[in-house]
């Protein structure tokens, strides 16, 4: 990943910058015929044109994704993988298109692709499937001090089940991963290495194709907590080289209630079920059954349908947009939004300057992030305050809150703009700092 | 152009500067009594898991009268203010009068304008511009709620 990274900033052109109809215009990447793809983004908030930037929490829907579910269900809905009649037939070809789309996404197969509701939904499915089955008294988890609560609390509650053991690698003082660190934490009870491809507060992305072949050399497994990069970057599982990637729908254009687990095939054939129902079954007798082959042996109950729809649609979508031109006009705002940010007395940037998304965490004089939050939503524009499900992180900072702005595909400088004029009224309103 | 149509209608600007005030500023930027005391008699620590904000109130209670009230913590500008107003507002009265300012400030942040003309209420009616903030009203009540779990069941 890294390697396609940089391979890509370097062959990347200078961006070419037109001003059409008050929207910013790259060579890569048409934002005004974005932009007209999400009609959300067309409303007023306080009177004021909105401004979302807190796209890290939840990105916008474009329509073609609600016309998909919305088509799905006047059109075509059923209950999948039962009926013996057309709409079953077309339920089920729509849902299972979805998770070939889904699977094209990462470079998977698709029936190693599993939906879960989301990206915490999916690391408690190995939490407790694998974990319940594989951990030890006295196997280590390695995490980070970044992850989110997602890539945490799973794992507490596995370690208390099992009486496996939790250990953290650190961070440096630039707010990057200590690589050495989580290197020097592989041991030979290192079972699982749990870490996220992007943190959701630094912004910074992290080098997973070097851990997950450190943390196999140690003979361990490793997660990759993908909710902040499969948005934004372009994610391809085997050149990671991990054994199990999670993401959510809602982050990437897609409905909320839907996300996916990938894992490699060797290892969830061998994972118990965690969740017992209809679906996931190949037999039933009363006191046992058998399971049914990958993925539908993950997925007990009747699955979200509509929102598995709707998440092949963004998933198509970004494609046609271009992910590689998503990487490179987020990276072009997001220097543009540090350049402008940075010239601002009072503004501290948590988190290093390269090798990031455009989650933009900052501290502004001493206003705080609620106040700013506040301040700036009067004006339209919509920021995130608070710990951001990190608060490990916050402690390590020394911190109980920052603000936070996170950029996506639709994003303008002018957007950028009304963000950087809001901080200058909240610290007029704040009759300076002191 | 039904799905213009369809969209909620803008809300007005919320009016910031009764929401900011002077005297709101200036109990976040220099808090009064912020910090311990000698000898608490009733402490206690109440956070919003939501947003990180984090009170503890402290109260030395003698002879049926609250003889000092200190706080620390960190958070906005609201939650901090409120504290530091609430320590001002409360030294000197018995627990139950300080209940009573409790209320009553409790029901000017749900819009009881009523309650914002409350002379009881003293400074703390500089607070009432927070009713028009609704995510914002659990950041002034939060060093009031510590108050009440203090001395709910101590009259």
């Amino acid at each position: 990943m890294e390697a396609r990274r940089s391979t890509h900033a370097a062959g990347a052109q200078p961006p070419e910058h037109e001003t059409s109809g008050g929207m910013e215009r790259t060579a890569t990447l048409d934002v005004a015929k974005i932009r007209g793809d999400f009609p959300i983004l067309h409303r007023k908030v306080h009177g004021r044109p909105l401004v979302y930037l807190d796209n890290a929490a939840s990105s916008q829907k474009p329509a073609v994704v609600v016309a998909a579910v919305s088509g799905y269900f006047l059109n075509s809905h059923a209950n999948v993988h039962r009926g013996a009649h057309q709409l079953s037939v077309e339920a089920t070809g729509a849902y299972e298109s979805a998770r070939e789309a889904v699977a094209g996404f990462i470079g998977a197969a698709p029936a190693e692709v599993i939906f879960t509701r989301g990206t915490t939904e999916a690391i408690n499915l190995v939490a407790a499937s694998w974990g319940g089955s594989e951990l030890r008294e006295g196997d280590e988890i390695l995490l980070t001090l970044m992850e989110h609560h997602s890539n945490l609390v799973p794992w507490q509650l596995a370690a208390r089940r099992t009486g496996a053991r939790l250990r953290f690698a650190g961070l440096t003082p630039e707010g990057r991963l200590d690589v050495e660190d989580l290197f020097a934490k592989l041991g030979p009870r290192t079972r699982i290495v749990a870490v996220t491809h992007v943190s959701n507060t630094l912004g910074v992305v992290n080098p997973v194709a070097d851990i997950a072949a450190r943390a196999h050399e140690a003979g361990a497994l490793c997660l990759v907590d993908g909710a902040q990069a499969a948005p934004h970057l372009p994610v391809d599982v085997g050149a990671i080289g991990c054994d199990f990637y999670a993401f959510s729908g809602h982050k990437m254009c897609g409905p909320t209630g839907i996300g996916a687990l990938w894992g490699r095939r060797e290892l969830l054939e061998e994972m118990p079920p965690w969740q017992g129902g209809g679906e996931m079954i190949s037999e039933v007798r009363l006191e046992e059954s058998t399971w049914a082959d990958l993925p539908h042996k993950f997925e007990a109950g009747t699955p979200s349908i509509g929102d598995a729809v709707g998440l092949g649609a963004a998933v198509r979508y970004l494609e046609q947009v271009g992910r590689e031109a998503i990487h490179a006009h987020e990276e072009e705002l997001t220097t543009y939004a540090l350049d402008r940010l940075r010239e601002l007395d009072g503004f501290r940037l948590f988190g290093p300057a390269t090798d990031r998304v455009g989650v933009i965490s900052f501290e502004y004089g001493d206003i705080h992030a609620h106040d700013l939050a506040t301040i700036l939503d009067a004006r339209g524009v919509a920021i995130r305050a608070g710990h951001h499900c990190n608060q490990p992180l916050m402690d390590h900072l020394g911190v109980g809150a920052t603000a936070r702005a996170s950029l996506y595909l639709y994003n303008t400088r002018e957007e950028i703009d009304e963000l950087v004029e809001g901080l200058l009224a909240a610290r007029d309103l704040f009759g300076g700092f002191s | 152009m039904t799905d213009r149509d369809a969209r909620p209608e803008a809300a007005a600007t919320p009016p910031l500067h009764q929401l900011y005030q002077e005297v709101i500023l200036d109990h976040y930027r220099r808090p009064r009594n912020k910090g311990a005391i000698a000898e608490p008699t009733h402490s206690i620590t109440m956070n919003n898991p939501l947003c990180g904000d984090v009170i503890e109130l402290l109260l030395e209670v003698r002879g049926g009268r609250i003889e000092r009230a200190a706080f620390e913590g960190r958070g906005c500008s609201i939650s901090q203010a409120s504290a530091s107003m609430l320590t001002e507002r409360v030294t000197g009265r018995t627990p139950r009068e300080a209940l009573d300012i409790a209320a009553r400030f409790t029901r000017m942040l749900h819009g009881d304008a009523e309650a914002a003309e409350d002379p009881a209420l003293g400074d703390l009616r500089a607070l009432a511009g927070v009713a028009k903030f609704p995510v914002r009203v659990k950041c002034a009540l939060l060093p009031w709620n510590c108050l009440e779990e203090l001395v709910d069941d101590r009259p």
